[in-house]
Order: structure tokens, then C-alpha cells, then sequence
């Protein structure tokens, strides 16, 4: 009679384990309600990707990195060409300076760096949005947008200019 | 003695056992098949959103690519979803007045997040990471639909388990080339590497991807 009773109880209480409801969980999920949407970051506090970062070295996967970036987040204002006549441009965006502006052929790499980190006059910055190895990507890539419009038959090797 | 049954007996019993196997079945239907529909998963339904935002204008009519505002697809679980600073990107200088934008000014404005309602969802012990797919080749057309092509968001596909397993079988067919990821209206053609080739490329096929653990940790 007790043997059976406990019986009863023991499995009650495992019917009743199940009726935990795991599809609402505390677990990290910055996108699933409100209480949980990321905020602005406050004033004074240092992001990981604000901290100092080298230029890595300059190879051809960085380039294609920097390309496949650049159509991503610069093409829309500053065309995939760079002179500065994207699609946003068009629909009334104020248009920046080509990219081959004499100014912007001599700057340097971490002038680029800057300008797309922290944005510059109506540009906004891109620190939340690129990681730091990307941005140089990008600004590698820029550099090879603005030797590319400006190259010269002699800037090329014999191969190259052998080539039709 | 008089029979123990009367001649209704036999229409009493039939009528019993079709309604006893019409309630498993629909107790089945409810209980299984039901809560999995189409319909209770909402597919196909448009949200209701602080700002009535289409990836048609932005992505098809604009031509922007999906990490511009989805920015940490590539290298995090979550996809995100653009903050209010990622809109004024552009729109601190276009469409300035319009008044459909007017919660994106106020939470700049007021220093408060704007909030997305949730369209695509699984449940919390479902374990997923964009990362990975983006990676290995997975376009986001597989989970989210044209999502290109639409006016107003909406759920394409309902990721039921079998969803999952679907393709986590045999991914091949699936797969697709790095520069055709973030296109919502890719198809298979001539030029396309096979299923086969594509598997080696990004290296898949070495695990069983229909481990339990995979997706429920
Ligand atoms: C929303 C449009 C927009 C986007 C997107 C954008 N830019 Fe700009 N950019 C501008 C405008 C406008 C200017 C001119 C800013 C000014 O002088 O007020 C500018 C200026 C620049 C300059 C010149 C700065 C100088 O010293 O004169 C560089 C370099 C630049 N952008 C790089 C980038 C890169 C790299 C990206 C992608 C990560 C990017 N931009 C994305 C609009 C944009
Ligand atoms: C890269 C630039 C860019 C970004 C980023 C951007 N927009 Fe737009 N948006 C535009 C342009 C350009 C138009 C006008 C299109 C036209 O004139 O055809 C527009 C139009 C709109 C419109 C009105 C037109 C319509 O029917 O869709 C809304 C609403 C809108 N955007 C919301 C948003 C929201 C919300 C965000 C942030 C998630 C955002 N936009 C981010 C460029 C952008
Ligand atoms: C201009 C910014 C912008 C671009 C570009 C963009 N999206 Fe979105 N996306 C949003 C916003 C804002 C939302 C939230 C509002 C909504 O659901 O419509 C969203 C929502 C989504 C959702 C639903 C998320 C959920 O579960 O609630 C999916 C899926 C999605 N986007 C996929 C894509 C894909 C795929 C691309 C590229 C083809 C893309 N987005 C390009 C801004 C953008
Ligand atoms: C293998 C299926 C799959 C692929 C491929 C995929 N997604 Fe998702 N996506 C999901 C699932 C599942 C969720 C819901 C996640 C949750 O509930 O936590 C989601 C959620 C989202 C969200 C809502 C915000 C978030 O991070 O939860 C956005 C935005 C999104 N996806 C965009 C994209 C984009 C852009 C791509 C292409 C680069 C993509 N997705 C590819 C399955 C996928
Ligand atoms: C269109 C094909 C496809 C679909 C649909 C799909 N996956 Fe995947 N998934 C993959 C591929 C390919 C990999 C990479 C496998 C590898 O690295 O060997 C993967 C990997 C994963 C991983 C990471 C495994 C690990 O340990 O690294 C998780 C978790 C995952 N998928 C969950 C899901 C969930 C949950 C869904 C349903 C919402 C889903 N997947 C739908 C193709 C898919
Ligand atoms: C590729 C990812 C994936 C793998 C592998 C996987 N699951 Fe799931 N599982 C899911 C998803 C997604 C759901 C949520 C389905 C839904 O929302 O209806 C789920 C739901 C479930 C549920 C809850 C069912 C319900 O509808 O209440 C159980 C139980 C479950 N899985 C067991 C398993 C077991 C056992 C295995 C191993 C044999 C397994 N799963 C492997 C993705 C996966």
C-alpha cells in the first residue's frame, strides 16, 4: 500500500520535471526582447576595437577581404569605383570627394584608417561595424583602387606589358 | 433470457470505435502536427514594426548588402539587427522629414533603443550560430526566403527540426559560391561547381553534422 503510494508520487514528480519550459531560457540572447536590446554604449567606456591595431601585412587575401568589404559598407556613397557617385548619392545623398582627390592619393594609410573608424564631417564612423583587421583591408584595398587609376604603362612589369 | 445486446448494439459499437479513432487521430494532429503548421509559425506574416522598413527598396531598389546592417553575420552567432545609428548613417541627410522615419529621430533624439519585433525565432534550446553557415557556404536565401524581394519582412520558412536536418544530411546541393551568399535570388547553373566539389571547397562532410549535441547543448 505505501510501496505503491510512493510509487505514485515518484512519478508524479517526474511527470511534473517535464513541465519546465525550455523554449524561454536565461540565456545570453541580445536580440530577444526588449530588456535585452544593446543599448548605446555610455560615454567613457573602451569598445575592444578602439584600442590601438597595427597594419597586418599586405597580401593578396587581404586585398580580396578589403574588396568584398568596401562593395559592402563604402560602395553605397562612394561607388565601387570610388569616385564618389553611389547609388545613396544618387537618391540625394551629398556626394564626398572621389577617392583619386589628389589630397587622398598622398594621405596616409592611417588617415584612411581614421577617417573610416570615427567617420569625418557628414560620414559616420564605422568602429561598431568593421572589425579592425577589416578596416585596414579596406583601406589596403583603397590604396589599390587609387594606384589602379592611376597606373601607368611603365608602372607595369615587361610581363604585364607584354600582355594585350 | 432475453439477448444481451439489443440489434443497436452493433451500430452503438461501430459508431464508438470510429470515434475513438477519430479522437487519437486528431488528438495526434493537435498535439504534433498542429503546433508545426505553417500557420501557427506564422509564415508568411508580415510584423508590426517601430518603422515600416523594406529590404526591397534598400537591398534590391539600393543595391546594400545584407552586412551593412546585419554587420557581426560573419563573425558571431547572432546576425544583429541595425541600431538606430546604423540608419542615420544615411538618413541624417536623406528623407529628413518624412514622417514614416520619425521613431528612428526620436530614438536618437532620446538616447533609446529602437526595439525589432522578432520575426524568424527558435526556440531557446536550440542551439544556432550564423557564423558557421555564412562560412561554409550556406546562403541566408536557405533560412530567410527572398527576403530581397520583400516589402515588408516576413518569416519564409518554418526551421522545425526537420528543417535543420534536412539539410545538415547532405548540405552538397545546398552549398553555394562565397560571392553568391548574400544573394537572395541565387540559383543553381551550368557554371556552378558540383555538390561534390563545393562539399571539398569548404571542407564539409567530415562530421556528422545530425549529432543531438550539435544543435542542443
Ligand atoms: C552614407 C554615405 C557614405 C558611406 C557609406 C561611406 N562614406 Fe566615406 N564619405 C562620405 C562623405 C559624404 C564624405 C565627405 C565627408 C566630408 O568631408 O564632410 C566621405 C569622405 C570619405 C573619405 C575622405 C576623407 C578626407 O580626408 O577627406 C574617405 C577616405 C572615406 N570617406 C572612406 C570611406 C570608407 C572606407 C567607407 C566604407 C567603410 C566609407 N567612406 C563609407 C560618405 C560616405
Ligand atoms: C545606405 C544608406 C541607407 C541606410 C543605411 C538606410 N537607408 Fe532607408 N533609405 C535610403 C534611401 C536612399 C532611401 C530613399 C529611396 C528612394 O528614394 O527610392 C531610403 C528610404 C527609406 C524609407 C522610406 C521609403 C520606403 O518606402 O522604404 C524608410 C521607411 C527607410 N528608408 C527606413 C530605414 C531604416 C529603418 C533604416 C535602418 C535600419 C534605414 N532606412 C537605413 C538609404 C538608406
Ligand atoms: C538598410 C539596412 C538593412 C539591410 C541592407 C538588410 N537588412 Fe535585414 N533587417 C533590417 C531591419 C531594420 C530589420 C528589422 C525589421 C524587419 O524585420 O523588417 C531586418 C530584419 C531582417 C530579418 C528578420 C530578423 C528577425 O528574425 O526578426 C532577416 C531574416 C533579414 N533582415 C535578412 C536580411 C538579408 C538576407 C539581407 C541582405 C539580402 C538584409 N537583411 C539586408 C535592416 C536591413
Ligand atoms: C541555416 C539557417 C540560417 C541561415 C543560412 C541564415 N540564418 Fe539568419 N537566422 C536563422 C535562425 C534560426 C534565426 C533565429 C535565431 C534565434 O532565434 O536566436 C535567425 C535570425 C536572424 C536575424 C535576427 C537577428 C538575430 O541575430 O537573431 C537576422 C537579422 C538574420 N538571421 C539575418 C541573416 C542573414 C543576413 C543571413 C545571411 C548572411 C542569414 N541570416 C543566414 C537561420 C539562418
Ligand atoms: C542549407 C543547409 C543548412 C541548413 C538549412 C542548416 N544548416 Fe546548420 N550547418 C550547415 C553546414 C554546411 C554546417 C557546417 C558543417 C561543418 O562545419 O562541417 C552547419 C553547421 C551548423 C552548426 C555548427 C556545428 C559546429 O559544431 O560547428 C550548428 C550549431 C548548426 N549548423 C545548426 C543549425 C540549425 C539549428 C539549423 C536550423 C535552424 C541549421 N543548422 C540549418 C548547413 C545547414
Ligand atoms: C540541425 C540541428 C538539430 C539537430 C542535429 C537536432 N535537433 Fe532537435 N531540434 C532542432 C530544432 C531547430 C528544434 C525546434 C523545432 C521547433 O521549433 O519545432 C528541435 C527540437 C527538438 C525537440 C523538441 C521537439 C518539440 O517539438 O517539442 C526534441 C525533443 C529534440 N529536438 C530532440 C533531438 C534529438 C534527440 C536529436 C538527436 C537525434 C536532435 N534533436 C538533433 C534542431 C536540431
Amino acid at each position: 500500500m505505501n510501496v505503491s503510494a510512493a510509487g505514485l508520487l515518484l512519478a508524479v514528480l517526474l511527470l511534473a520535471g517535464g513541465c519546465d519550459d525550455m523554449t524561454q531560457q536565461k540565456k545570453e540572447n541580445p536580440y530577444a526582447s526588449s530588456e535585452t536590446a544593446p543599448a548605446t554604449v555610455p560615454d567613457s567606456v573602451v569598445e575592444f576595437q578602439d584600442s590601438d591595431h597595427p597594419p597586418p601585412a599586405l597580401t593578396l587575401t587581404l586585398l580580396q577581404r578589403g574588396q568584398s568589404e568596401f562593395h559592402a559598407f563604402c560602395s553605397p556613397c562612394h561607388a565601387e569605383t570610388g569616385n564618389g557617385h553611389g547609388m545613396v548619392v544618387q537618391r540625394g545623398f551629398p556626394a564626398p570627394e572621389p577617392l583619386t582627390d589628389p589630397d587622398l592619393m598622398t594621405a596616409s594609410p592611417r588617415h584612411l584608417y581614421d577617417v573610416l573608424t570615427d567617420g569625418k564631417g557628414i560620414m559616420y564612423g564605422f568602429a561598431q561595424r568593421i572589425s579592425p583587421e577589416d578596416r585596414w583591408a579596406i583601406v589596403a584595398y583603397m590604396r589599390a583602387l587609387q594606384l589602379s587609376q592611376h597606373a601607368t604603362l611603365a608602372s607595369l612589369t615587361p610581363e604585364q606589358q607584354a600582355m594585350p | 433470457m432475453a439477448a444481451v445486446f439489443s440489434p443497436r448494439a452493433n451500430v452503438i459499437a461501430t459508431v464508438c470505435m470510429i470515434g475513438v479513432a477519430g479522437f487519437i487521430a486528431g488528438g495526434c494532429i493537435w498535439w504534433f502536427a498542429w503546433p508545426r503548421s505553417d500557420y501557427v509559425r506564422r509564415v508568411g506574416w508580415t510584423i508590426q514594426q517601430p518603422v515600416p522598413f523594406s529590404h526591397q527598396h534598400h537591398v534590391s531598389g539600393l543595391g546594400i548588402d545584407c552586412r551593412f546592417c546585419h554587420s557581426s553575420v560573419e563573425h558571431s552567432a547572432q546576425a544583429s539587427l541595425p541600431p538606430t545609428f546604423t540608419c542615420m548613417t544615411c538618413h541624417s541627410q536623406i528623407w529628413t522629414n518624412a514622417d514614416m522615419l520619425s521613431a528612428v529621430r526620436n530614438s536618437l533624439t532620446s538616447n533609446t533603443p529602437l526595439v525589432w519585433a522578432r520575426v524568424t525565432d527558435v526556440p531557446d534550446y536550440v542551439y544556432f550560430n550564423h557564423s558557421i553557415h555564412v562560412a561554409k557556404g550556406v546562403g541566408c536565401e536557405s533560412c530567410h526566403g527572398n527576403v530581397a524581394a520583400m516589402p515588408l519582412t516576413y518569416k519564409a520558412k518554418t526551421l522545425t527540426m526537420r528543417f535543420c536536418l534536412d539539410c545538415h544530411r547532405d548540405p552538397g546541393l545546398q552549398l553555394r559560391p562565397v560571392a553568391s551568399i548574400y544573394d537572395t535570388d541565387w540559383h543553381r547553373n551550368r557554371t556552378t561547381p558540383s555538390a561534390a566539389e563545393l562539399m571539398r571547397q569548404y571542407h564539409v562532410g567530415a562530421r556528422n553534422l545530425t549529432e543531438c549535441s550539435i544543435c542542443h547543448r
